[in-house]
């Protein structure tokens, strides 16, 4: 049975409600049937701690997914919230479809490296091209679990599998992919990190524009031995955040304070702030080209390198950019879509 | 030596594409429409952008045939790489008209036709200054030596290229000239008109020109539908064409200049097909054009759609294949395809239009039942319908339709309802109520492409499984009773022979019925005009003794599409096959049931 209903416990004494009166467990979904300690399971967690403290309506949200065990997760959280849990690589597509005709969706896409880099790698590179108002999450675990321990794409080369093959193959870096595609917003953050995770999906739902984020998320069952670059101990022993970002909800005003010039405050379209903290001296999120270099220094050195990387909050979403109506496309009343048969007969006229 | 036609001919021009020659053959056609003549216009072009021969063929007929006739009574050839094939492709008694600026004697070896030499070049040349304009006005200039030939009304022409280029003055007046050049020369030199032409006939107020790609496109704004999603394919790339300049004309919002109708041109047609399922998820009507090679790659999708019941319309354009085939010739050779479209068990409702006419109309129905069925549906046009040039009635809209949004709760509904079960089928058609995103959390279910039960829950449970798709046969015989019934045409008499036809291969059918009466053979017929196949479609199998399946590819597939799902005896069904990429003539359907019936004589 891969299904299994999660009890829900009324009344637990000091649990918290949100803003619009939901407890956490509102924001769950059913029971995960990933391997104990898989990588996933605390994203998941993460996403409901993150949807709650938004205060955002469940039903509110749309979340899709490709196939694989990162697919799989949309079932574990937010049960209120529609899913859709489409074919192997294509959920961007869905995901652009469902925008499309309902702009006024929070959508949420979860994905893994075998489903965004390698089959669905062409639909990955044109939900950024085309800027959609998203969260994209890739959960990344360099591995193909399901099919039993594949490397996928975003394996390292010179990694190990379990059965002690070595890889190959240079891997693809979601990361850099997306800035170098003129990406709006790409971050990489650990499963294990749960407080940067957090804020990290936070900031990606509320940007106006197409949030990648890219989760190292360690397969205790096919990747986490020695060999392996995606492993808990690998990814903890090089783990180098970059920057350090705080999200603040246009209600709540600015308390943290950093020394000046080692913080950049970036303002979204809802008036909420993301503040970033320059960990590393002279990082800024917001000039790509040294962004670029950044990366590739650290890359090359074998670091893990993690927080907001790149941000243009100003970059159009796809419905700015085409103009299309404030109203979502599937509430415009059908008269307002029917021309009516005057304008039909006008129109012929041209037509003899 | 030239029998008289009048009104009853076939105008063939060959050029070079590329060359704007569209817009000088399109006044031919515009102009012997509106003397009320019936004309259909067909290209045939190169899959080329400039450079390779290309034609267009007129057929003037005063009894309204619509089909593709092989004889050429009037060729015009302008292009010196085929010119011995065009020469050598008019009908005995027939006319060749050819720019005389260069001398072409040693070629003109035919006596059993009249040649005529045109020095159109040259006229042009010492009449405009501007190199492209020359080649441009080349073009009008045989229009205008035509106009005299034919007994064109030139009060006719003259208001067309006033309508055409009414913003463009300038045009108007070089393009005047470039037809009284024309025109001018053949009064002077030849005998006008010629036993072939036209004259003024009936009324064709009542009717419009139109390709099938334009109706089906100005449909889907009817329709309703506000997200087209497609990857450009020929020849269904018009389609999205029409509904974007349909869209712009109706859909853009007055005061802030905001649309109300979102087009993706994907990167490819598997994108494209996750866009129409994504949108149509949330509840805005959606739809893609492709043809048969969009097809195979949205297989996957079709199956997804079609196992988690998502409304969607697919247009498919047909064009020759296997593979890219021949992308700018027509065949009708993806029926099978669509009809069980995708891997596992499938099959889908697909609508057959014959004509722009039924482009429009069906383009309408296709969005009501797949959202009634909550299902792909397939609109299966071809490059014939698509992309030609069709004389129909004009275009109706009945302003009280309201489209059928099919089962969907809204919250309130859902509030009423003790708990939300997306697969259940409550009220025994086979169809489950579904809801929309954004509305009501008690209303949120899982689309998902694995196992699933009634309840919308993932199951691996054998029961579970079969309980699912045993419902969806349910809803296919459903659908058998809301697809577009078939068109019944009755002999004078009654008949043992009875043919079944569907889509473009209607007019040759139509002028072959009256062709065979006058060789003493009776048949019924039956246009299809749907599948899944309903009642009165297996009832004509079962009355005739023989059934002639008339159809354009190579491997009979309605044929077999009848055997599959009417039980009947394979060998009543006799296929007569037309898959050479040109639309199918009368002849063919002729030809194939006299054959079949002599030799069944002799035997």
């Amino acid at each position: 049975m891969s299904f299994i209903k999660k009890p829900k416990i009324n009344n637990i004494p000091g649990q918290l409600q949100n803003e619009i009166g939901l407890l956490k467990r509102d924001y769950e979904g059913v029971l995960s049937t990933l391997c104990a300690g898989c990588g996933h399971d605390s994203i998941t967690a993460a996403i409901v701690q993150a949807f709650w403290e938004l205060s955002i309506p469940p039903e509110k949200v749309i979340k899709l997914s490709g196939i694989g065990c990162s697919s799989k997760t949309p079932a574990y959280f937010l049960s209120g919230a529609h899913g859709f849990n489409s074919v192997h690589g294509r959920m961007p597509s869905v995901a652009i479809g469902a925008h499309s005709g309902n702009r006024d969706l929070v959508c949420i896409g979860v994905s893994g490296d075998g489903d965004s880099l390698s089959i669905g790698f062409g639909q990955f590179g044109h939900a950024v091209r085309r800027n959609l108002n998203m969260l994209y999450i890739i959960e990344n675990n360099g591995v193909y679990g399901l099919t039993k321990g594949q490397f996928s794409a975003a394996a390292d080369k010179g990694s190990k599998s379990k059965k002690g093959d070595v890889n190959q193959w240079k891997n693809i870096d979601a990361v850099s992919t997306a800035i170098s595609m003129g990406s709006s917003f790409v971050a990489r953050s650990f499963s294990g990190d749960r407080e940067q995770l957090i804020t990290l999906i936070k900031a990606g739902i509320m940007h106006p524009g197409c949030a990648i984020l890219d989760v190292v998320s360690p397969c205790v069952t096919f990747n986490n031995h020695a060999g392996s670059t995606k492993s808990y101990t690998y990814t903890r022993d090089h783990y180098h955040p970059a920057s350090q970002t705080d999200f603040i909800t246009p209600a709540s005003e600015i308390k943290v304070s950093y020394a000046e010039g080692t913080s950049t405050v970036v303002e979204l379209h809802d008036g909420s702030k993301l503040l970033l903290k320059k960990a590393s001296s002279g990082y800024d999120a917001t000039d790509r080209s040294r962004v670029m270099r950044y990366l590739e220094q650290q890359r090359a050195q074998g670091e893990v390198v993690t927080g907001l990387l790149y941000i243009n909050a100003e970059l159009p979403d796809m419905h700015r950019i085409y103009r299309t109506s404030e109203t979502p496309m599937k509430d415009l009343e059908y008269e307002k879509l029917n021309p009516g048969s005057e304008a039909l007969a006008k129109l012929q006229a041209r037509m003899r | 030596m030239s029998e008289s036609r009048v009104n009853d001919f076939v105008l063939k021009i060959g050029t070079v594409n590329g060359t704007g020659s569209a817009s000088a053959n399109g006044l031919l056609l515009k102009a012997m429409f509106r003397m009320g003549i019936p004309v259909t216009g067909k290209n045939l072009f190169p899959s080329n952008i400039q450079g390779l021969p290309t034609w267009y063929g007129i057929r003037v007929n005063h009894k309204g045939y619509m089909a593709r006739s092989k004889r050429v009574d009037i060729m015009v050839a302008l292009n010196a790489q085929t010119y011995q094939k065009d020469m050598d492709n008019v009908s005995p008694g027939g006319f060749l008209i050819y720019d005389s600026t260069w001398p072409r004697e040693r070629q003109l070896s035919r006596t059993d036709i009249t040649i005529l030499g045109a020095p159109l070049a040259k006229l042009c040349n010492e009449n405009f200054s501007d190199a492209r304009v020359r080649i441009l006005m080349k073009n009008i200039a045989y229009v205008g030596v035509l106009a005299a030939l034919l007994n064109l009304d030139t009060t006719i022409l003259r208001a067309l290229i006033e309508e055409t280029f009414a913003s463009k003055p300038k045009l108007v007046e070089s393009n005047l000239k470039a037809i009284n050049l024309g025109f001018n020369y053949a009064k002077d030199n030849f005998t006008c008109p010629l036993p072939v032409h036209a004259e003024t006939m009936g009324d064709n107020s009542k009717h419009i020109m139109i390709d099938g790609n334009s109706a089906a496109g100005l449909g889907c704004v009817y329709a309703g539908a506000t997200v087209g999603a497609w990857y450009p394919i020929t020849p269904s790339t018009g389609l999205m064409d029409a509904f974007k300049a349909y869209c712009k004309m109706f859909r853009v919002d007055k005061e802030t200049g905001t649309k109300n109708y979102v087009i993706i041109q994907a990167e490819d047609e598997l994108a494209a097909a996750g866009t129409v399922l994504g949108a149509n998820w949330v509840g805005a009507r959606a739809f893609t054009p492709t043809s048969g090679p969009g097809i195979s790659l949205m297989s996957e999708f079709i199956g997804f759609a079609y196992y988690t019941e998502i409304p969607a319309v697919f247009f498919n354009v047909q064009r020759v294949g296997p593979s890219t085939g021949m992308p700018t010739r027509t065949q009708q050779c993806d029926i099978m395809l669509c009809a069980y479209a995708s891997h596992g068990d499938t099959q889908h409702p697909m609508l057959l239009p014959a004509d722009p006419y039924e482009c429009f109309e069906m383009a309408v129905s296709a969005f009501d039942l797949a959202e009634r069925l909550q299902t792909p549906v397939f609109v299966l046009s071809d490059l014939d319908i698509g992309m030609n040039d069709w004389m129909i009635p004009e275009l109706k809209w009945d302003d009280t339709y309201q489209p059928d949004r099919g089962k969907v709760l809204n919250s309130d509904d859902v509030d009423k309802l003790e708990k939300f079960y997306r697969y259940l089928d409550v009220d025994g058609d086979g169809i489950a109520a579904r809801t929309l995103p954004g509305e009501n959390a008690k209303g949120a279910y899982f689309v998902r492409g694995s196992g699933h039960n009634k309840h919308g829950m993932y199951t691996e449970s054998s029961n579970e499984y079969k309980d699912l798709v045993d419902r969806l046969l349910v809803k296919w015989e459903t659908a058998r009773t809301l697809v577009p019934k078939p068109i019944l045409i009755k002999a004078r008499k009654e008949t043992p022979i009875g043919i079944i036809a569907f889509g473009s291969s209607h007019g040759a059918v139509i002028e072959a019925l009256d062709d065979l009466r006058e060789k003493g053979i009776e048949a019924d017929y039956m246009r299809v005009r749907a599948f899944p196949f309903n009642g009165e479609v297996t009832r004509f199998v079962e009355q005739h003794e023989t059934i002639f399946v008339v159809e354009q590819n190579r491997d009979a597939q309605l044929r077999s599409l009848l055997i599959l799902e009417t039980n009947t005896d394979a060998r009543k069904l006799v296929p007569v096959l037309h898959y050479s990429g040109m639309p199918i003539p009368t002849s063919c359907v002729v030809d194939g049931i006299c054959e079949h019936l002599c030799a069944k004589d002799v035997a």
